[in-house]
Order: structure tokens, then sequence, then C-alpha cells
């Protein structure tokens, strides 16, 4: 049914794909796994028509096709249903799975046909919690995906697309879920389930292909592989990028930051000391808490349970007084004004609390080795590694006691990212402490001091400092299995 | 109270009902009567701006907005005026040629919207400025000469209804009609709800964007001409003294409509326009200072948009 050939794709000269092959059959599942950046969603992107391949082909049903449009795609029977759900809060379910190809009777929308055939469909998937006049917005995230596979039905897609379907899911509804792509698969619907976690994946796929890197590494019949198996697969390379060396066990100090029984809407039971001299790597799996958990220390999206010291949860300005920095996953929207210059950027959190910046500007940008420093610049139109530079840079004019990292290099150059490297242990070596999430497992590992494993809110468990990445994995994707 | 609140079209008809309640009461205390024919006044002085912001609607549900509307307003006034000159005959080229115009500055506003990709504000402001250029350089005042047959639009009544109450119900329930029966409206909420996901659902967003700029380019021709008919001619001034664009814009949000687009609906915005006609006429009937009017007109705009917010706000959390 699907068979993509060769397929290769740069970004701006750089090479995110090469040579890779997939292929799909009518009523399979079909697992595509690999680390953040092996190239998993790219290649899915390709296929939906959202990116053209540099080379390779995609062939579907016999045919050779290209999209130049994602409706192309659509058209040609493939539909993805992305993380980010494609819907119209405001709309109700029928208008959002006929959305761009109402039904009409003479020339006007044929509300009754839309209503019947979402309803029909909605009973085909055992799905009776909601109607097709349901607004969207009032429906559970479980909900809405009955939805995007309702509306990948009504096209009439013979390849769904599901990019970590379960992500956002809770544990029953994962076996609805299920229920929904066996369902799937016995109407001969070839469907490709990209997830990370690997319990799902022997759960549900009859063949297993494996990216790293953005190459093809194998593909395999799931009964063929272990978890332990394809956990090596997708890691399994040398650590050959450079990181500085790790504290010294003296050079750890005093505790700056502790949280006891902390929990909120989507934590529980976090237990939290941060010392001086310290990185504390954040480890988890997409949902596990990790995002929510910086959040809740920073104050941004407070534990509303147990106790925090030295600040009172709840205050983002309490917080930053205290001497607690964020550095945020996304830095476009969390981080930067983008549109003002480097430097009132890099005065941001000192003039908004009213602390006299004890450096002169042109030394913090020294000191975060931006290049070229100009302090006139917007923001916007820097490359993502001196952004990050500059976010840094808003930070150490107040000389943060604790700084919390959201996936500090994601989207940064090599280059810019050993220098953010070399920053942060140069924090932590004057006496900050430092909590980083990185979903980069080297990374994670060549920087810890020590690392916190999250799973469903909660922390799973506690690893040394260059612990295998078969491990971490392990114990974030709760397979029991190490390796 | 929570139900009314939980969807604005009906809490926009219960504070109007409210409205009327109360103001009947203070005029009754005050000595006065509050008539039919107060009633039938109101309808009478709401007509212009209803159509304008049945107009607006189109605009802002599709995620966009025109300020243009007041100075087109008169635009169409002076054009319909001056090409009737008094001649019967000449009423339908007349109105011909203002829709026309109409339609025209509509298609500019998305054009310049869709495929400049300049901002709806931007857009709309510049052209209302250019517009204002040229009604500045041609008039100094009213100009043209509307037929007796052309002023029965603004004057006539049908029974005790004014033939402009009758336009403005009927653009209102063509406009109602287009947004929930046609692909076009569907496709109106959609690139007003998020533009990204009616596009990778097939959707041509730009020319939905136009369409709805031209319709309410010529909802306003018609306000237009129906001004025209009133004054018996045509003026530079009548769009911006009536103040069309913010008024039209107030009253839709009034009712319901998001500003960012795609949610709410023409069912509102009739109910806001008549809310504030309401308070118009009762105040005049209490014969209040106007710039305490102006002060409640504010506050009661503020008021409403704050609740509607809250009721969001609870939603998404």
């Amino acid at each position: 049914m699907l068979r993509m050939t060769g397929i290769g794709k740069s970004f701006l000269g750089i090479r995110v794909l090469r040579g890779i092959d997939l292929s799909a059959t009518a009523g399979e599942v079909h697992a595509v796994v690999g680390e953040n950046g092996a190239g998993k969603s790219t290649l899915m992107k390709i296929l939906a028509g959202v990116h053209q391949p540099d080379e390779g082909t995609v062939e579907i049903g016999g045919q050779i096709r290209s999209f130049a449009h994602p409706v192309e795609a659509q058209r040609a029977g493939v539909a993805i249903i992305y993380q980010e759900f494609n819907l119209l809060p405001e709309r109700s379910v029928a208008d959002n799975v006929f959305l761009g190809r109402e039904p009409t009777r003479r020339g006007l929308v044929d509300r009754a046909a839309m209503d019947e055939a979402t309803s029909r469909l909605l009973d085909e998937l055992d799905e009776h919690s909601f109607g097709p006049r349901h607004l969207v917005k009032d429906l559970s995230v479980a909900q809405q995906q009955v939805v995007e596979i309702v509306k990948a039905l009504s096209v009439d897609a013979r390849i769904v697309v599901m990019d970590e379907p379960t992500a956002a899911l809770a544990e029953h509804e994962v076996d609805l879920l299920y229920r929904l792509i066996r369902r799937l698969q016995g109407r001969g619907i070839a469907v490709l389930y990209i997830s990370h976690r690997l319990r799902e994946v022997f759960d549900l796929a009859d063949r297993v292909t494996v990216l790293k890197d953005g190459a093809h590494v194998a593909t395999v019949a799931a009964t063929d592989v272990t978890t332990a198996g394809l956990v090596k697969m997708m890691v399994g390379r040398e650590l050959d990028a450079y990181f500085p060396p790790r504290a010294e066990e003296s050079a750890i100090g005093e505790v700056l930051l502790t949280v006891r029984n902390g929990g909120n809407g989507k934590l529980d039971g976090i237990d939290l000391d941060l010392r001086a001299g310290e990185i504390v790597g954040v480890a988890g799996l997409q949902g596990s808490g990790r995002s929510s958990l910086v959040k809740a220390v920073f104050g941004a999206e407070p534990f509303t349970r147990g106790e925090m010291t030295p600040t009172r949860p709840g205050s983002v300005r309490a917080g930053v007084a205290a001497g607690i920095g964020l550095v945020t996953e996304d830095r476009k929207a969390e981080g930067l004004a983008l549109n003002q210059s480097v430097r009132d950027n890099a005065l941001l959190v000192a003039r908004a609390i009213g602390h006299r910046s004890r450096a002169a500007v042109s030394d913090l940008l020294e000191r975060v080795k931006l290049a070229p420093p100009r302090q006139e610049t917007e923001v916007k139109y820097l490359s993502g590694g001196n952004q990050q530079k500059v976010v840094l840079a808003k930070w150490l004019t107040v000389s943060p006691r604790v700084l919390l990292f959201d996936e500090p290099t994601r989207g940064v150059d090599v280059g810019a990212k050993a220098a953010i490297h070399d920053l942060m242990r140069e924090l932590a070596d004057s006496g900050t402490a430092i909590l980083m999430i990185s979903s980069e497992l080297p990374e994670l590992i060549g920087m810890s001091d020590r690392i916190i494993v999250l799973r469903d809110g909660r922390v799973a468990g506690h690893l040394p400092a260059g612990s295998a990445e078969e491990s971490v994995m392990a114990l974030a994707a709760a397979d029991g299995v190490a390796a | 109270m929570i139900a009314l609140v939980a969807n604005p079209t009906r809490a926009v008809y219960a504070a109007l009902i409210a409205t009327l309640a109360i103001g009947w009461a203070l005029v009754a205390f005050d000595g006065g009567t509050f008539t039919l024919n107060d009633l039938v006044g109101i309808q009478q002085r709401s007509a212009a701006l209803g159509i304008v912001a049945v107009g607006q609607t189109l605009a802002i549900l599709a995620g966009s907005l025109d300020l243009s509307v007041a100075y087109l307003i008169s635009l169409v006034s002076l054009v319909a005026a001056e090409t009737m000159a008094g001649q019967s005959s000449n009423i339908l080229t007349a109105v011909v040629v203002a829709l026309g115009v109409s339609a025209l500055v509509g298609l500019v506003n998305g054009v310049v919207i869709t495929k400049l990709k300049v901002h709806a504000f931007i857009a709309t402001l510049g052209v209302a400025l250019v517009i204002r250029g040229v009604l500045d350089h041609l008039y100094d005042g009213p100009a043209g000469r509307v037929p007796v047959d052309f002023q029965q639009l603004g004057y006539a009544r049908i029974g005790p209804i004014p033939v402009a109450a009758i336009l403005w119900a009927a653009v209102a329930a063509g406009v109602w009609f287009l947004l929930r029966r046609t692909r076009f409206g569907h496709r109106v909420y959609a690139v007003g709800g998020d533009v990204e996901v009616a596009r990778l659902s097939g959707v041509r967003t730009d020319r939905v964007v136009i369409a709805a700029h031209v319709l309410c380019s010529l909802c306003a021709g018609v306000a237009g001409l129906l001004l025209a008919s009133r004054l018996g001619a045509g003026a530079p001034t009548v769009g911006t003294d009536g103040g069309y664009d913010l008024e039209s814009i107030a009253a839709v949000v009034l009712g319901g409509t998001a500003l960012a687009g795609g949610r709410g609906g023409v069912a509102g915005t009739v109910g806001g326009v008549l809310l504030l006609a309401v308070l118009d006429s009762v105040f005049n009937q209490l014969e209040v200072n106007s710039f305490f009017k102006d002060v409640v007109r504010g506050v009661v705009i503020v008021v409403a948009v704050a609740v509607y917010a809250r009721r969001t706000g609870r939603r998404a959390s």
C-alpha cells in the first residue's frame, strides 16, 4: 500500500534524512521509533505533503506520488493525526469532520447528512459518549482524538499516521485507543505508529522501523526483537560529543532548594533537593511531567500541595527575587521579546524586579560568548544558539542561585551547544544549583551529576552520573528491562 | 444566571429584555411613557448601524475587521445622491453604482490583507484614509439630490414597521442564512477559528477573507444608501458623524462575537445593536446628559466583554 524509497531531506544545508526506506501493507500497524531528532517527524511530514523530499519516491497503491500541499496527500488517502490536534474548538464535531468538504444539497450545506455520516462513523468506532453536534472544546483529549480518527475515516484514508498518540492520554484512555487502532486495522488501513513508549510498540505493531540520526537502522518484525534490542538499535552510538567535566564530590555544597511531597494537577509526591554546584538532570517521556516540574519550581504553574523552600510556591516574582531562573523550552514564545534588541532582552529580568544589574551588558554578552556581540540587533534575527545565549544573559544579570533549564540546547547548532554546556558547568562551579531537562540522552547523561527519572508525574527513580542510556530509557518507559 | 452567561447570545438578549424593563420602569417613574412608537423609533435609529454591524460580523468572524466602513458610508451616500440627481429614473443606476463602489472597496481591503499580508487594522485604516482624502478633496458639504421616491426607503412604513427596519431584518436574515447554511459560512468560522487548521483542511483561506470583506463593504454600502435617502442628499461626514466604524465593532463584540474571530454570529450582533439603541432611547426619554450616556455605553461594552472572557477563561482551565 505504501512504499517510501530512498527518502532524503535537508534543511538549510543540514541533512536531516538520508536514504530512508519505509513500507506498510494494508491492515498493518507499523511502528516508527527513534530518539528525538532521529527524523521520525520529518519523514511523516514528507508523507503528509507538508515537506517535499529532496530525493527518493513515495508510492501509494503502486503509484508514485508527489505532494505539493497537505491537501493533495489527504486526497491520496493519507491522514496524519498530530500531537497537536487540527480541530476547531468552537465548532461542532460534524463541522470539524467535514471541514473544507461540506456535503451540499441544492447548494446549501446538508447538515443532516453531515450529522448522519458522523454518527455512523462514531457508531462504527463504538463511541457513544458524544455526538456530532457537541462542540469540540467540550470534549476530552481522548474524545478529540476520536474526532481526528473519524475525520480520517471520512476522507477514506488508507494510511493513517499517528504521532505520539498516547502522550496526552490517561491510562484507561490508552486501552480505548488500542481498540480504535485494531478497528482501523480491521478495515484494511495501514497505521504508522510513532511512539517513544516501547511497550505500546510491542502491544500494537506488526513491524518496527528504527531511525537514528536521520538514517534507517533496521526494519524488523515485532516478534523478532526484544525491548533491549530495540533500545540498543535506537541509542547505540559512540558518545562522541564533548562535555565539560563533572563536578568534584567536594565541590557540591549546601542545599539551595527543597521540595517535599510537592504536587499539583500534573505532579504528585515530588521530593527534590538541589545543591550548590551540581547539575541535576531530569529524564522522562513526553507527558511525564518534566516541564511541569520546572514550571512548578519556578512558580509559573505552582505546586498546590506539599512544601517548598526557600520560596513560597505560587509566585514567579517571589521566585525570581529569591534567585530562581528558568530557561524555557520555547524561547521564542516564553523566553524572549523577539522584536526587541539584545540589550533590552538581556535586561528584561533585571528591570522587571528592579534589580540594579551588577555587570554591564557588554560584559555579560562576552561571558555568554555571543557572537557578534551587537547589543542593538533585534533578537529575532539571531540564530537559535545566539538567542539561547541571550536568554542566559538575561538570567545572569540577577546572578540566580537556582537555574532551571528546559531543553537547553534544542534547535541550537553544535558550536553554540558546546558553549552553552561550558557555561552551565561554569555556573555550577561558581555555586549555582542547576536542574536540567533534556530529551537528548547523550546531553542528559554527559552533563548531569545525577539524574531524576519522571514517569506519569511522579519520580520513578534516581540514577547516578554516567548511567547508560538504556537504563534511563527503561526506567522512563517502565518496561522493566535494564540493559 | 449561569446558564444565561454561558451563552453570549442569550446573555445579550437577557440584558436587552432587562434594559427594556428597567428602562420602561424608570421612564414611567419619571412620569413619561414608553410606547410602541418609541420601540419603532428604536428600530428606525438602529437600522443603519444594524446593517453595518451585520457586515462587520462577517469580517470579524473571519478573523479580520473593517475600519473603513464609516468613510465608505459617506462616499456611497455622495455617489448615490449625485448619480440620482433628483431623478427617480436614475435610482436603479445609482444603487448599482453605489454597491459597485462598495464591493470594490471591500475587494481592495481583502486583497491588501490576504495578498500583501497587511494586518486588517492597518489595511482598512489605510483604505479609510484614502477615502477620506478623496472626500475632503472633492466635497466640502452635502451634495447631490435624492428623489422623493427614494426617500421612502428612509421614512416609509408598512403598517407600524419602518421600511428601514425591514431592510435591516432582511440583511441580517440573509447573512445569518449564509453563515449557517452555506459552505462559505462554515469556512468563515473555520478561517477565523484557526487559519492553519482551515488551510490544512483544504480551505482556500484567502478567498474566504476577501469574500467576507466584499460582503462587509456591501453592507456598509446599503447603510450609505439608507442614510442618503434619509438626508435627501449625500454628505461627506454622515458616516463618521455616526461613528459607524467603532460603533459597529462595539455592537458585534457586545453581541458575543470574539474579536479574534471564529466564534459568535449575527443573532448576537442584532441583540448588541438593539441593546445600544434601547439604552440610547431610555436616556433620551429621561433627558440624561449625553456625556453620561457615553460613559454608560462604554461601561456596558467593557463589562459585557469581561463577562464573556471570564466564561471562556473558566472553560480553558
